[in-house]
């Protein structure tokens, strides 16, 4: 589908939302929270990230099989730093096999 | 056999022979060029996936080494990048509504904003080198990790590599596009290229805005280096 262009106002919220949104994940780093830092750091990135394709990438207005790309794209994205890490944070788990 | 024979059918000239109309076309080109984008979220994701294993091997020097990079900057940066985003999007709207004068002016706005970004970035390197803070056999870094911190500058300065080398390639298509644009080759009906080209530049701006708090802002609530 030929998209209709979206007023204005709709680019300048996503743009002040994302300016927010950068103000508070500075203003969050200064405290310490332990693990938290990162979840909270990475959670305001998302948020960001999502902002960015939904608004202005358009995807909202993207046709179901570029929507459905979209999505298998960061499922595969979530596999490989899932899989890799839990491999890397559960080798100490057990001990290695002894020679005998 | 069926004897229909494949009579030569007029088209518009933007539009490929082997598409149905103009929204055809643009579906499949958005679809192409996200295909692309999927295998840059691989490439870049490789990184952030190594990047994830050695900051929680060791946690206390990378948060050591993101207290040696200058936050401001990279804040600046931030900001340069989410406005040039913005210009982008301005640009492909005026490109939808065939307004030719207006996609140029956007266009030249995204082209400096991302020129602006590349000369903070080089300062940023510059200081760096002044510093020793280069992995190789010149790296001085004073502190209890110093061998771990040189692993955080190497990927600081291969993912911010990677991610400049994509902002000069894209300041580059931004030039074909700004003369493209100049010369009124677009219009309300035909503007795919204009919509797939802010595709690429979201994305890089999208990859920064991980980069930003995951290199930067990590060591930030021990307090600014000495």
């Amino acid at each position: 589908m030929v998209s209709h262009p979206e007023p204005k106002r709709i680019y300048f919220a996503v743009f002040g939302a994302l300016m927010v949104l950068t103000l508070a994940t500075v203003l969050v780093a200064r405290y310490e929270l332990g693990v938290l830092n990162a979840v909270v750091a990475l959670t305001i990135a998302v948020i960001k990230a999502t902002l960015v394709v939904l608004f202005f990438m358009h995807l909202r207005h993207s046709s179901q099989l570029t929507k459905f790309a979209v999505a298998s794209g960061f499922l595969w994205l979530v596999i490989l730093i899932s899989i890799t890490l839990s491999d890397y944070i559960s080798r100490a788990w057990l001990p290695l096999p002894q020679a005998w | 056999m069926s004897d229909y024979t494949i009579a030569a059918i007029e088209h518009p000239a933007e539009l490929q022979h082997q598409f149905e109309d103009i929204g055809q076309q643009l579906d499949a080109s958005t679809l192409g060029m996200w295909v692309f984008l999927l295998t840059e979220i691989m490439f870049f994701g490789g990184l952030f996936c190594a990047y994830a294993v050695y900051r929680s091997a060791y946690p206390e020097a990378f948060a050591e080494g993101s207290r040696h990079l200058h936050m401001v900057l990279g804040g600046v940066n931030t900001v340069v990048l989410i406005v040039s985003s913005l210009t982008m999007a301005l640009a492909v709207r005026a490109a939808q509504l065939g307004k030719r004068i207006a996609t140029t002016n956007y266009l030249v706005a995204t082209l400096g904003l991302g020129l602006v970004f590349l000369v903070i970035k080089f300062f940023e390197y510059r200081h760096k080198f002044i510093e020793h803070h280069v992995p190789g056999p010149n790296f001085i870094f004073d502190g209890p990790h110093a061998q771990q911190t040189q692993m955080f500058f190497s990927f600081y300065f291969a993912m911010t590599g990677m991610h400049a080398l994509h902002m000069v390639v894209g300041a580059g298509l931004l030039v074909y596009f700004i003369i493209k644009a100049y010369k009124g080759r677009y219009n309300a009906r035909y503007y795919g290229p204009v919509e797939v080209m802010g595709l690429y530049w979201h994305f890089v701006d999208i990859v920064w805005i991980f980069l930003f708090p995951l290199l930067y802002l990590i060591g930030y609530h021990h307090g600014l280096a000495p």
